[in-house]
């Protein structure tokens, strides 16, 4: 039984662990020099019998029974587990594409290397994701001049079911006390120009009521997350998420998701889904204690998808001329009249540069109104035409 | 107010019927189930070429439409960026400068040139190659913004027609009653009676490179993996960038209905061929692949006129890789036909009565 296991994070140790340990020949494939993911970055020491790890590996396409890999190379699996995680969700606003401002996810990563990014720093975003980055600044010796929350903690009050079955969260908070002070909910960055920073008072639909400008040198933001679902452009999916089952089984045959990637709920339900995923891809039953902290997680996640989802006020903090795609300079006055993604892209190219819209194209749906297609690529990451011309004469069958 | 006439499909094809019968006076509706340019028309590469038409009815079309496109396409990023067809082989030499002669008779603007002087016009193209015609009238346009721009003023409802007897067309929301009926549904057109099959098509998509490569430049062997009617896989190099900077890959064609998985095979062969001729593109990332069904009349003509079996219903469909090349011509000869006019090219080789078309 040969399992392959794509990505490194929480879920994808767990799962590529569980199937070894159900005697699986397990391979983990992953774009870093080390497991740990976004999560663990680096610091996970993974190392089990059973699993080869790739690391620096990056694969592009799931083609029947064959991953190709970048180089090229191929692996074949009697069953995939697909644990590719997610990246953070920026929304524009005015000098949102210009200097000093990135991803939360990116200060973070940067954060865990050590690199001091900058004097005088601001959050902003939604999501409890907010309060480890600020954290992390912090003890680096930046001076945290808010963490800006858009929703309101009131949504927190509909959810008393998923905080009873996950009452550990709340202690998580804990550990981010040195920050709580500088939390402002219902509050968001709507404009920088240099180090002025327009910061506005949201009301439930997050549309501005009211703003007062501060001073900092970096803002970092994150409107919650975007799963990397790429490698699997076919399988059923929810608002973008994969649809898996008890089993964490995809709608595509003998492949599994874990993690991030079929919704956003923390790295101990991402690694709780793992290994269900994991012992079912290895043909076992799933270990009961892992269900049942995949069904308390779960509810966890759908309570932080409602408590935080995106309002729609947003879609006025942009000017016509602020740019909604990086790669392709695309303003929002230039996304006009288009009743489809594939025509939105095609007259303004929006979505069609270097990123091929995992940044912008969920925003431009929004600001257009036309339907998010859930971005089919087939290609999950850019590789040469030499090694294309690579790739394996087909065996005859 | 009932329409005179409802164009099903608004594609290139659907779009450019619909503009020439509204010159005409006649009220038009265009009815899609996704919108404008939301399948064939968006899936190729915008191509105005008469390069890879041997001379007969389909080049006659090719030339009509190229007359009629600038003044068509003003904000369709027209280019008039020029064909450059290289043999790769010392036995492609001959045919392809007979092929060139035999279009030059028939008033294309065909012009052999040394490779040197190709290497001069494209200094990327390897410079192995045997032979090259320049052709001055290929062009290219976007074909999302030239089938809006046909559209302009015209109605477009977004909806399914389940069935139509040419007076009228059936759609979930009820009965449209009309004039005609025009089927433009591309490689959907079966649906509505004429014998069309999709033929699968991919293009691959670098990363930008601003300037490297200036036309359409494609291998000799294209001309006949077109005219080919093969289900198998056929590929052949057709390289060419985009005002974005990037570069698009093709060609493939392969019958296998509308399944349009990706498959590496297609991949490979495509980048062999694109390499072969520019092998500065080993290291140059392709960030993208995307697919369309070319629709694919078995004689390879296109099918444009009244069905003589259900008076009313006109077609104008089975264009394969070529809609948006023979829209502007393809519109004007249905809105003749169906007016009474006298029409620009000879209707008779693409009559809806031939045997490999009627199903």
């Amino acid at each position: 039984m040969r399992i392959v296991v794509v990505g490194a994070g929480p879920a994808g140790m767990a799962a590529a662990r569980t199937a070894a340990d159900a005697g699986a020949e397990v391979t983990m494939v992953d774009s870093e020099p080390e497991a740990g993911g976004q999560y663990l970055r680096g610091r996970a020491r993974f190392s089990h019998a059973g699993v080869t790890h790739l690391k620096n590996t990056e694969a592009w396409l799931v083609e029947g029974n064959t991953l190709h890999l970048r180089g090229p190379a191929q692996l074949r699996f009697d069953a995939l587990v697909i644990a590719t995680g997610a990246y953070d969700r920026p929304l524009p606003f005015p000098g949102w594409d210009g200097p000093g401002v990135i991803t939360a996810g990116a200060a973070q990563a940067l954060a865990k290397q050590g690199v001091t990014l900058a004097e005088r720093v601001i959050v902003t975003g939604t999501g409890p994701f907010l309060l480890p980055v600020a954290t992390a600044l912090q003890d680096l010796g930046a001076t945290l001049v808010g963490v800006y929350e858009a929703s309101s903690p009131t949504r927190w009050l509909r959810e008393a079911k998923a905080i009873t079955a996950n009452r550990h969260k709340i202690g998580e908070l804990a550990g981010y006390r040195k920050v709580l002070p500088r939390l402002e909910t219902r509050t968001a960055v709507i404009a920088k120009h240099g180090d002025r920073v327009t910061v506005a008072k949201l009301d439930s639909r997050w549309r501005p009521v009211s703003h007062r400008t501060v001073h900092a040198d970096l803002v970092c933001v994150g409107y919650g997350f975007l799963p990397r679902t790429d490698l699997l452009p076919d399988a059923r999916r929810t608002n973008d998420f994969y649809d898996v089952d008890e089993r964490q089984r995809t709608s595509v045959e003998n492949v599994y998701a874990a993690g991030e990637v079929t919704g956003i709920g923390g790295a101990d339900l991402a690694e709780a889904e793992g290994v269900v995923a994991g012992a079912a891809a290895a043909g076992l039953n799933p270990p009961a204690k892992a269900v049942e902290a995949v069904r308390k997680g779960r509810l966890f996640a759908q309570a932080l998808a409602r408590a935080h989802a995106v309002q729609p006020g947003w879609q006025t903090w942009p000017a016509p001329d602020t740019t909604v795609c990086r790669c392709e300079k695309v303003r929002l006055e230039d996304l006009t009249g288009a009743t489809s993604m594939r025509e939105l892209k095609l007259t303004s190219r929006v979505a069609m540069g270097r990123c091929q819209g995992r940044i912008c194209a969920r925003n431009a749906a929004e600001l257009t109104g036309v339907p998010f297609d859930g971005q089919r690529r087939v290609i999950a990451v850019p590789i040469p035409l030499g090694e294309l011309a690579a790739l394996p004469e087909e065996k005859k069958s | 107010m009932q329409p005179d006439v409802v164009v099903m499909g608004a594609g290139i094809i659907g779009a450019a019927c619909a503009q020439a019968l509204r010159a005409r006076g006649l009220g038009v509706l265009v009815v899609d189930r996704h919108g404008p340019a939301s399948g064939t028309s968006a899936a190729g590469e915008g191509n105005v070429l008469v390069s890879d038409k041997e001379p007969g009815p389909e080049l006659g079309l090719a030339l009509a439409s190229r007359d009629l496109w600038p003044e068509l396409a003003l904000d369709a990023e027209w280019e008039e960026k020029g064909g450059l067809v290289v043999a790769t082989t010392s036995g492609a030499v001959v045919p392809l400068q007979s092929f060139a002669a035999a279009q030059r008779a028939a008033g294309v603007d065909a012009c052999e040139i040394t490779a040197a002087d190709a290497l001069a016009r494209e200094p990327h193209l390897n410079p192995e190659i045997t032979a090259a015609v320049h052709y001055l009238q290929d062009a290219q346009l976007n074909p999302v913004k030239a089938t809006r721009t046909l559209l302009r003023g015209i109605e477009v409802r977004r909806t399914e027609v389940s069935a139509t007897d040419g007076r009228s067309v059936t759609t979930p929301e009820g009965v449209i009653s009309c004039g005609a009926v025009v089927n433009a549904t591309g490689p959907w057109a079966r649906n509505f009676g004429v014998n069309v099959l999709p033929r699968r098509g991919v293009v691959l998509v670098t990363t930008p490179i601003p300037g490297k490569i200036r036309h359409k430049v494609y291998d000799a062997d294209y001309v006949g993996a077109v005219a080919s009617g093969d289900a198998d896989l056929q590929t052949s190099g057709v390289v060419e960038s985009t005002q974005a900077g990037t570069v698009l890959i093709g060609s493939s064609r392969q019958r296998k209905g509308f399944d349009d998985t990706i498959e590496s095979k297609v991949l490979k062969a495509l980048a062999r061929k694109a390499i072969a001729m520019f092998p500065m593109l080993t290291n140059v990332p392709v960030m993208r692949a995307y697919g369309g069904f070319r629709p694919y009349a078995p004689d390879h003509l296109p099918i444009i006129g009244e069905d003589p079996r259900t008076p009313g219903l006109w077609h104008a469909t089975g264009h394969e890789g070529a809609g948006v090349g023979l829209a502007p011509a393809t519109g004007r000869l249905l809105a003749q036909l169906l007016t009474g006019e006298n029409p620009l090219v000879d209707p008779h080789p693409f009559r809806v009565d031939r045997p490999e078309v009627m199903v």
